[in-house]
């Protein structure tokens, strides 16, 4: 029995990592895809404008992936280094997944990054794009893996369990990749990075429109065409994104009925249950205290029908229950936040049929405030699915207390958990703080133009052309 | 035993250590350049040495990540014993990474976030020691985990001791000569000169470390010493130190030149890929020694063959768009080259 102090620390060590990474992946998804987009339309219409927005959002591109890349790095030691037991037992399941994911997804990213940054006059336009577009493949290539093996976590099929040693061998490698919540989680996950990104460049457009607006001139095309974009993948994405959502939700109550259980705050099972708006769980006395909620709803939005039966957490043992305290809680901010997002979406749609689409105040702001309500959003419904299958790391096979290494005590823990959060605080605050100050420029005009002048000079297309300063 | 099960840890080792080697001969410049920041203070300079890297740093890093998920993916055992043994160096090691990875971007951008110095710093200092923490874990995984039922029971501080320590600083010193002798191919002029003129003593440090570490290593367990003294290994290992001693003449002649560009560089991988060699002849068959051998590390075959699978077909592509993307960005970098 590991210290249960350092255990804790343990969790949380991985929750701090995690939570760090998770957000450069998404935003690389969803900032690759749109950039292969951007100049896919450029090389299409000639138009520059798309020209300077690739160049805009690739200038933040560098910063995210490299955040991503660092702090990934540490993921794919912590498995062994934190959690030993887990990756000897799991390890030949998820082991060559990941190795998988490695060869068909980093190093393709990694591989076509330096000539999606620094190439484009090097190996010409059509070059150009196909390493870009090899970026974004490359992202969407090493979700699809990533999410596999966490999936497999969730709903685990395809193994058999060696007698002698405890390990979970691979017997069907489909039914391991294609395991019973793995197609849910992979739409809802690839609709959550898109919805980032169109957040943050939504937010970073109206910001510009707003200051456009308030020193009386005319907003340039770049910054209307970028707001423009991202309103419409909020129109499109958020809707669809509630619908995935649902369909996830049916499907965890079929594999992971107390992780519903937990999330909706129901300790008896019952028919006709209420939605919960708000409550306080507590999980000693097995109630939710000042519970406010829907009549019915509950049932509707789980079963699909009015008097369907969903589970309470009574319905399984004590030593079988996730905290309650913490889903119910990042479950309603995640929902809450789809909610407006899909809200902003039809608004903005609403307002072009209008025709006060860059100039409506309330857009303007409401894009402004939800600039990172997508990733708040993320993390909210990561910290839902992950905590929700506690207590255990393969879900009903493997307890988490049985998964640490040897080495997780308290002072091993309690020094890497400090230098994490010290290394981490300097890093991530400066490149956040540099990619506001990024945000706050708006996108150059120019940018084409002084390329065409400077051919020689080809391999800077990443250059701060918008400090004549420097 | 089976043959499948005989053959493919055996197949998984070489292909791993070959991973682990391209990640030494790649991001070992990459890190040699972030140390040799230590040394040289222009801003020019500076600049141009963090550009000859900048397109490329990535997927060397990527290396990395591939050893260690292949190690997860194969060798289950070991990654679940010695990343728990070497918790420390692994730890500080990341971390260094962390700062200096995102140096490469920050220190131009920094715009009052620290400012350029502090990632330079940042740069240099994380290079230096995830060098030599990456040496420390090396020295470690030599000397000996101590392992009990497939599980670590030493103690997290078993790596401070003489000569883990000394191979953490062999290895800082190989890769700063690797960045030295990159910079004399790739770029041109004074920065070229200067590199030059540092290659000769670090060619000398190299390979005093070289014998030191050839000679105590045997002394480290009675196994390792019989490879070097009994017949018939002594025929397998006799060319290691000869063909040391060869690149060492040419390396030394080649620096005399003014006008060398690669062979500074290649001697210096070939001294990386004898040591490496000589290495796995020492530890060979043994993964994690002095118990653990790469068959009782090794995950069931079904793991082995669908990774295998993959990887004969992707190790490959995954070569040739590597050496494409070092192809674009060919020949020597100059001050008035902005990556930036």
């Amino acid at each position: 029995m590991p210290d249960l102090s350092a255990l804790f620390l343990a969790r949380l060590q991985f929750a701090f990592t995690v939570g760090f990474h998770i957000v450069f992946p998404a935003f690389s998804i969803g900032l690759a895809a749109f950039l292969a987009v951007l100049e896919g339309l450029w090389l299409k219409t000639d138009k520059p404008v798309y020209l300077d927005l690739f160049k805009y959002w690739l200038r933040v591109f560098s910063v995210v992936f490299a955040m991503g890349v660092v702090s990934g790095l540490v993921m794919s030691y912590e498995f062994g280094t934190n959690w030993s037991q887990f990756s000897q037992k799991a390890g030949p399941v998820l082991g060559p997944m990941l190795a998988y994911e490695v060869m068909t997804a980093f190093f393709l990213e990694a591989g076509f990054l330096g000539v999606m940054m620094f190439g484009l006059n090097r190996v010409g336009k059509r070059l150009h794009f196909a390493a870009t577009s090899m970026v974004s493949i490359g992202t969407l290539i090493s979700m699809s893996w990533i999410l596999a093996s966490n999936s497999w976590m969730q709903t685990p099929q395809g193994y058999k369990i060696d007698a002698a040693t405890g390990r979970f061998l691979p017997a069907d490698w489909l039914a391991i990749i294609f395991n019973p919540s793995f197609p849910y989680r992979l739409v809802h996950m690839a609709l959550a990075a898109f919805l980032c990104v169109a957040f943050i460049v939504g937010g970073v457009g109206a910001w510009h429109l707003l200051k456009a607006k308030r020193q009386k001139r005319q907003p340039t095309e770049a910054v209307k065409v970028m707001f423009s974009m991202a309103m419409w993948m909020a129109a499109i994405v958020a809707p669809l994104q509630i619908l995935a959502g649902d369909a996830h939700g049916l499907n965890t109550l079929k594999y992971q009925p107390a992780k519903i259980a937990a999330m909706e705050g129901d300790w008896e099972s019952e028919s006709r249950a209420p939605e919960l708006l708000f409550g306080i769980p507590d999980m000693e006395n097995e109630v939710t205290r000042y519970k406010v909620g829907i009549p019915l709803i509950g049932s509707l939005i789980l079963t699909h029908s009015l008097d369907g039966k969903v589970p309470g957490l009574k319905d399984f043992p004590k030593d079988q229950r996730a905290p309650m305290y913490v889903v119910f809680y990042t479950f309603r901010v995640m929902v809450a936040l789809g909610s407006l997002m899909a809200l902003i979406g039809v608004f903005s749609l609403f307002l072009r049929w209008k025709g006060s689409f860059y100039t409506n105040p309330i857009l303007l702001r409401g894009a402004l405030l939800m600039t990172p309500a997508g990733f708040i959003a993320l993390l909210c419904g990561w910290v839902t699915t992950e905590v929700g299958r506690q207590p255990y790391t393969i879900y009903g096979l493997l307890r988490t207390v049985d998964s640490v290494s040897p080495v997780v005590t308290l002072p091993n823990m309690e020094t890497s958990m400090i230098a994490f959060v010290i290394v981490y605080f300097v890093v991530f605050t400066a490149g956040i703080g540099i990619l506001l100050h990024d945000f706050a420029q708006e996108p150059s005009t120019n940018e084409a133009e002084l390329e065409r002048d400077q051919p020689h000079r080809a391999a800077g297309i990443t250059q701060i052309s918008h400090h004549p300063a420097e | 035993m089976n043959t499948l099960v005989y053959w493919l840890p055996i197949l998984w080792a070489v292909l791993a250590a070959l991973a682990i080697f391209i990640y030494v001969c790649l991001d070992g410049f990459d890190l040699g350049i972030g140390i040799l920041f230590l040394g040289e203070h222009r801003k020019e300079h500076r600049d141009v040495m963090v550009n000859t890297i900048a397109p490329v740093w990535d997927g060397n890093e990527t290396w990395m990540i591939f050893g260690g998920a292949t190690l997860y993916g194969v060798f289950p055992v070991a990654y679940g014993t010695i990343l728990p043994a070497l918790y420390l160096p692994i730890l500080f090691m990341l971390l260094a990474l962390i700062l200096r990875g995102v140096a490469f971007e920050f220190r131009v951008k920094a715009n009052g976030f620290f400012g350029m110095t502090f990632w330079d710093r940042s740069f240099c200092l994380g290079s230096l020691v995830a060098s030599i923490m990456q040496g420390i874990i090396l020295g470690q995984l030599i000397t000996g985990i101590d392992v009990k039922n497939n599980t670590f029971v030493g103690s997290a501080w078993d790596w401070v001791a003489p000569f883990p320590i000394f191979c953490g600083f062999a290895v800082a010193v190989g890769y700063t000569l690797l960045g030295a002798t990159w910079l004399v191919w790739r770029t041109e002029t004074d920065l070229k000169a200067v590199m030059q003129r540092a290659s000769a003593p670090l060619g000398v440090a190299m390979l005093v470390l070289i014998a030191i570490v050839s000679i105590w290593t045997p002394l480290l367990r009675s196994t390792y010493m019989h490879r070097w003294t009994d017949f018939p290994e002594i025929v397998w290992v006799a060319p290691v130190p000869v063909a040391v001693l060869a690149l060492a003449a040419l390396f030394f002649l080649s620096l005399r030149k003014d006008s060398t560009r690669l062979t500074p560089f290649l001697c210096a991988l070939g001294w990386f890929f004898l040591c490496f060699s000589g290495l796995g002849i020492n530890v060979w068959p043994y993964i994690v020694p002095p118990s653990i051998t790469i068959w009782d590390a090794s995950s069931p075959p079904e793991s082995q063959l669908f990774l295998l699978a993959g990887a004969s077909i992707l190790l490959p592509i995954i070569l040739a768009y590597t050496i494409y993307s070092y192809w674009v960005f060919r020949g020597t970098v100059t001050a008035d080259q902005h990556y930036h």
